[in-house]
């Protein structure tokens, strides 16, 4: 996987060519806005990490040149500017996620694994299954075995994106995001009570538990620990 | 320019004149006999000399307002003009009669101001009861007093208008009430439209130099923001790049091998520490820019019911895990305007705050959340039973870093409620704490989302 990083502080941009290359991706890197611009619409990436205040152009006018130009490579955005107006800037103009600076690594990494696969799902999916937990979303019913699991109109969401991103790390502020629409910082630990009310439900009559707690970072729902 | 007089609105009836207005039907009935006698056979050279008339006056105002926003409310007022003429090509004098009528019967929040008269000055129909004395019988701009009811009786308004001559030596004016235009303009200021502007005339008198004042006024306002907007994002820029470099160093520093534990936990601790510190910069700056207004052209239609129930059932497992009881109680269909996303956030904040602070001694925690409509108002509350805030400490809670004494053992910033006021603020509601017998009770009133409002 070949990822674009455009960011002018040299020290964020080694520290995330570092960070990314050690995680496996092969990293291209651009500390100017045009320069950008023109790797970006020559070069065949896989995902785009830009910043959003560059040198000479800006990185909501990098997207939305990219956007014009029907190139639709992924692209996350990195901010400073963390207001939620600014988010929703961002988003509209072309960004498919947005990480307000500084942020935590693995929360970094668990957004650009989820934009990979966003481009490889098989949108007409109407059923969801990990391991023997299989979720129905015309009947919008779960079942783990032949036994059925009753879930509220939320946990069944939550566990719907969980399902998507079956496999891989999904952060507190991924969910807070993607399953609430919400884009602040909660304090409480909101989220953490509503993963465990759902892991009481899915997880808690059986024999191996899939939904795990990943130290530091997130949730993973997956088959075996 | 002409001298300008007293005269007053229609729905007071004091006429100038001795003659009394004659009743609708009557006017009507005259109107449609002067129609079939003389309009029909001249009508399409009327009607082409009074559009000719409309649009030299339109291009003269275009050529001659060096302001784009005077060029645009002057084009409203032609096109109100340009409406009305075509309404006479189509249906004659009797049409226009009817039609000012029918735009004048509303009540005059919108400040404009009607009137078909006769060649002598005598009204046919319109908010005006007679012609300004005065004004000259010529197409062209004037200047003049109207008596509108006001709070303390009668009050006498500065008004300008527009003057056309109909064929058949018939006068239409339109215009507008200067008051009433200005107070509008405030409040579409105030409401966070920034740019708008109070419309101008070119008529060079004081009302117009009024008129001019008031507009640089907002300029430079808007200018301020615009440049304390760039500050924030300056700031923040600035200031986080360097926060998010140490934090970068500490992660790398947390990966590098050989580490001891004791090691690791110190690490771990200062990226906490660093965070910390993130999350008090990043409220600072949510507070400023919902102060600021910044962005407020991300508001639209929202229910505030539906809106507090959703925030609710995203703390509801918290509370319960807590022992509180979280109790809904949100009547449907109330409409505010709003920021979609702030809102959530000041109401997080206050379940936050009832968490943290609203446990109640004797047992028996809870929490209510209540939406409501009340005199045309849309309001929201949030209660707890806890100790509440003593009533000479409810004004300075809302300014930031302020935490009362019994609080300080809990985290926190004293930021939570400057955030709930800035958000109100930007919101044209209201926020009051009051004693919830036993506890604390959050209180914000917004204007009620109304259709004409729109
Ligand atoms: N529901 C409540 N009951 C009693 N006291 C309260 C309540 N809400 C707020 N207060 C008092 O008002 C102070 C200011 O509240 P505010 O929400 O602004 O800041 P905080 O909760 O201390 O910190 P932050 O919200 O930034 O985490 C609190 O420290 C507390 O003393
Ligand atoms: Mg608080």
């Amino acid at each position: 996987m070949k990822l674009l990083v455009i960011e002018d502080d040299r020290e964020t941009a080694a520290y995330l060519v570092k960070g990314l290359s050690e995680s496996g991706y092969t990293v291209d890197h651009s500390g100017d806005g045009r320069e950008g611009l023109f790797l970006a619409t020559s070069g065949s990436y896989d995902a785009i990490v830009l910043d959003r205040m560059l040198p000479g152009m800006d990185g909501l006018a990098i997207l939305g040149a990219l956007r014009a130009a029907q190139i639709r490579t992924p692209a996350l955005i990195l901010s400073a500017l963390g207001s939620v107006d600014d988010r929703v800037k961002g988003l509209r103009s072309g960004g498919d996620d947005y990480l307000v600076k500084p942020f935590a690594f693995s929360e970094l990494l668990a957004r650009i694994e989820a934009l990979l696969r966003r481009g490889t799902q098989a949108p007409a999916e109407t059923r969801l299954r990990v391991a023997d937990l299989e979720l129905d979303l015309l009947t919008r019913t779960v079942k783990r075995g032949d036994k059925i699991i009753e879930l509220l109109p939320r946990e069944f969401q939550l566990l719907e994106y969980l399902m998507r991103n079956a496999g891989h790390v999904v952060t507190r502020t991924m969910l807070l995001e993607n399953v609430w629409d919400y884009h602040f910082d909660p304090q409480t630990n909101v989220i953490d009570v509503h993963v465990s009310r759902l892991r009481q439900k899915i997880d808690k009559q059986f024999e191996h538990p899939l939904l795990h707690t990943v130290r530091g970072a997130g949730y993973c729902l997956r088959a075996g620990a | 320019m002409p001298h300008a007089t007293a005269v007053t609105i229609a729905e007071k009836l004091r006429l100038p004149a001795a003659r009394p207005l004659p009743s609708a039907a009557a006017l009507l009935r005259r109107a449609q006999r002067l129609v079939r006698t003389h309009a029909f056979r001249l009508a399409g050279l009327y009607f082409a000399v009074f559009v000719l008339s409309v649009l030299g006056v339109l291009f003269f105002v275009y050529w001659t307002s060096a302001d784009f926003v005077e060029r645009q409310t002057e084009t409203t007022l032609d096109a109100e003009i340009s409406g009305l003429a075509e309404q006479y090509a189509q249906r004659g004098l009797s049409g226009l009669v009817q039609i000012v009528a029918a735009r004048s019967a509303g009540d005059r929040g919108d400040g404009m101001l009607y009137l078909v008269a006769t060649a002598e000055g005598r009204p046919l129909a319109g908010n005006i009861t007679g012609w300004p004395v005065g004004a000259s019988a010529s197409a062209g701009s004037l200047s003049f007093q109207i008596e509108v009811p006001g709070k303390r009786g009668e009050e006498s308004h500065p008004a300008r208008a527009k003057l056309f001559v109909i064929p058949d030596g018939y006068r239409l004016l339109v215009g507008r009430d200067i008051v009433e235009e200005v107070n509008r303009t405030a409040e579409r200021v105030i409401a966070g439209n920034l740019s708008d502007r109070v419309p101008r005339l070119g008529t060079a008198d004081e009302f117009d130099q009024l008129a001019a004042n008031l507009n640089s006024m907002l300029d430079q306002i808007e200018r301020l923001m615009a440049g304390m907007r760039e500050v924030t994002d300056n700031v923040a820029h600035d200031l986080k790049t360097p926060l998010a470099r140490l934090r970068a160093r500490l992660e790398l520093a947390l990966l590098a091998p050989g580490n001891t534990a004791a090691q690791i936990e110190a690490i771990r601790a200062a990226i906490g520490e660093a965070d910390r510190m993130l999350a008090t910069f990043n409220a600072l700056l949510s507070i400023a820019e919902a102060e600021a207004g910044a962005g407020s052209e991300a508001a639209e239609r929202l229910d505030l019911g539906e809106l507090a129930a959703a925030v609710a059932e995203l703390y509801e497992p918290v509370a319960e895990e807590k022992g509180f009881a979280m109790r809904l109680n949100c009547a449907p269909g109330v409409l505010i305007r709003g920021d979609r996303h702030l809102l959530p956030q000041a109401l997080a904040n206050l379940l936050d705050n009832a968490l943290k602070y609203g446990a109640s001694p004797a047992g028996g925690s809870e929490i209510t959340v209540a939406v409501l409509r009340e005199g045309g108002r849309a309001v929201l509350e949030v209660g707890d039973r806890g100790p509440g805030i003593p009533e000479r400490d409810r004004e300075a809670v809302f300014d930031r870093f302020v935490r009362l004494e019994p609080s300080r053992s809990t985290p926190g910033n004293g930021l939570g409620l400057s955030l709930v006021r800035a958000v109100a603020h930007r919101h044209h509601a209201t926020v009051a704490l009051a004693d919830n017998r036993p506890g604390l009770r959050v209180r914000l009133e917004f204007p009620e989302w109304t259709a004409a409002a729109e």
